[in-house]
């Protein structure tokens, strides 16, 4: 082997730890996150005994969750109910791979890595010339992989339903492949508006365009709506979350489980919640792009990986913020609703964005308007229309009615 | 080492395409025809081919996912059913059909196409490292191929229309 593949192979194993290792410490601050603004918006406390805050909560509950009986319900199919857990659990786990979370990081090496760091007398020579882009795998078709990832992640809900042998639990994997398979739809269709301004399916690319130009939440901003209410449908969170419904399906698709597979869904859960932001912040906040400077988008260094990968910090934990506070402001929704709101306004709003989005940009393209900070606050000027026209015409008590009336509406 | 990977993947998918027409029970087969699909995918991303590869997982999971629920909600719980092989001249006929499929892709095998019909050497990887792999599909789908794209469309939308009005007599 030639020392710049070990060099790449090394940086590259590197990458994967280390990513993985911040992604499931974040999911357990996410869990502890929820539970204390969980307490604050309910005005109580939540868990506050183990450790600082109760920040070593989740350590606990998963010490717990290893020590406790697993139990197999007796209908259950064996291999499936295995399983299951582990299908849910590793897409969300992967999906993190393509995200870039920082700017590129200068180093420069060129020799044998000292004693104390074990590999290194191993590996012999090797040489790393930077700039290292901060993302696991930089893929061409990016996007595409998210998408085509996340739509396995319904395979662990769906077969965990129906491996419990087990009436609420089928209910509850039924439920979420019918919510899921819906989604996807219109979170493919939003993304779609993203492709057309991109240009590219590139994450690194889009990340690109939105420093050249404007945020595409200002370019895109009902793509951003649209996209926001799919991606809440698809972690199954609140307002949306009908596969588990507490009180109708006893937490649905896992109600058999316990001990650690329990666990598994949970963190699948919230490992998702955590994708989602990110690419909230990557598609349409700028990803690791500082606002109102330039100075992060020149020459790499090691200040300015660390900036950006804060930036980027802050941006997913604000949107990570947002699922917890929407979860405590919005009741569930009826399934009826759901799908009468995923299948009769998101789909045709999306499918129309799109062909309104193409025709702008193409119009400005032909009148020759320059790609720039003038071009996005054009599209802004009309997706602001747009939205005071979806929100004017969305949920005005025509789209979804409350059960009185629908009763109503049916018996006239 | 691309060769040893690209084993590895052929090996899945046969070993589970073969599990997938022996298992009897419907959702164990529907499971190992995702397993089989991904090692395809798997194959497209060693050719070069990423943008098929996700499309791949994408289309096929998504309808696999509908099949499953229709195995689900018709096939009492996806139990096990009884053969659909059923004396032996339905054997024999099966039989015959995979000889001819071998035979088949042995004819491919050791007949190439003619030069001009063939893409010169590394042609696909030159152009997706140009123009990117989704450009690569869409020039070709949306310029020179347009018209038959549309009309696939359009068939796949009568498709659709013709199963909900079979589906739904009363509209």
């Amino acid at each position: 082997m030639s020392p710049e593949l070990k060099g790449y192979l090394l940086l590259a194993a590197l990458k994967i730890i280390v990513v993985f290792t911040a992604y499931n410490l974040g999911v357990m601050l996410v869990i502890w996150a929820e539970r204390r603004i969980s307490g604050f918006i309910q005005d109580r406390l939540g868990p506050n005994r183990v450790g600082p805050e109760g920040l070593l909560q989740s350590v606990a509950d998963g010490l717990k969750n290893i020590l406790k009986e697993e139990t197999i319900p007796g209908e259950a199919d064996r291999v499936l109910f295995f399983l299951a857990p582990v299908l849910s659990f590793i897409p969300a786990l992967i999906l993190y791979a393509v995200i870039p979370f920082g700017a590129p990081l200068p180093i420069e090496f060129d020799g044998v890595l000292p004693w104390w760091t074990i590999v290194g007398p191993l590996l012999g020579h090797i040489t790393i010339h930077g700039p290292v882009p901060m993302v696991i795998a930089d893929i061409p078709i990016g996007l595409l992989f998210i998408l085509a990832i996340s739509s396995l992640g319904v395979y662990g809900i769906v077969l965990a339903g129906w491996s419990s042998g087990s009436k609420y639990s089928l209910l509850g994997g039924v439920r979420s492949s019918a919510q899921m398979i819906s989604y996807e739809i219109a979170l493919g269709m939003a993304v779609i508006s993203v492709f057309l301004l991109a240009g590219n399916v590139t994450l690194s690319e889009v990340i690109a365009v939105q420093q050249e130009s404007v945020w595409f939440v200002l370019a895109l901003t009902l793509g951003f709506i649209l996209f926001v209410i799919a991606a809440f449908a698809e972690t199954n969170r609140l307002p949306f979350d009908l596969p588990e419904a507490e009180a109708e399906l006893i937490t649905g698709y896992h109600t058999e489980y316990s001990s650690m597979k329990f666990s598994m869904f949970f963190i699948a859960e919230y490992s998702n919640v955590i994708t989602m932001s990110a690419l909230m912040a990557t598609l349409f906040f700028g990803g690791w792009d500082i606002p109102f400077t330039t100075w992060d988008e020149g020459e790499p260094s090691v200040a300015k990986w660390a900036a950006t990968v804060v930036m980027f910090a802050l941006k997913t934990g604000f949107f990570v913020f947002t699922y917890i506070w929407v979860r405590w402001t919005l009741p569930r929704f009826r399934f009826d609703q759901l799908m009468q709101l995923g299948w009769k306004v998101m789909l045709p709003v999306a499918l129309g964005y799109i062909v309104l989005i193409a025709t702008v940009v193409w119009l400005l393209d032909r009148a020759g308007v320059e790609r720039g900070v003038g071009y996005g606050l054009i599209l802004f000027a009309v997706n602001l229309a747009l939205v005071a026209v979806f929100l004017w015409g969305l949920d005005r008590g025509r789209l979804l009615i409350g059960a009185s009336r629908q009763r109503a509406r049916v018996v006239s | 080492m691309v060769l040893g990977v690209f084993w590895v993947f052929a090996g899945v998918a046969i070993v589970s395409a073969f599990l997938c027409i022996t298992r009897r029970s419907p959702v164990a087969s529907a499971l190992w025809l995702i397993l089989t699909l991904f090692s395809l995918a798997g194959i497209f991303v060693l050719l070069d081919a990423q943008f098929i590869a996700a499309l791949q997982v994408l289309v096929y999971a998504g309808a696999i996912m509908v099949l499953f629920l229709f195995v689900i909600m018709l096939l009492n719980l996806g139990r096990q059913g009884p053969s659909d092989l059923r004396g032996w001249p339905g054997r024999l006929v099966a039989a015959a059909l995979g000889l001819l499929l071998a035979a088949e892709l042995w004819a491919v095998r050791t007949w190439a196409p003619e030069e001009h019909l063939r893409l010169p050497e590394g042609a696909i990887a030159r152009m997706s490292e140009a123009e990117g792999p989704v450009h690569v599909i869409s020039d070709a789908l949306f310029r020179e191929y347009l018209i038959p794209f549309e009309l696939t469309s359009v068939l796949l939308l009568a498709a659709i229309v013709g199963a909900v009005v079979l589906a739904k007599r009363r509209l």
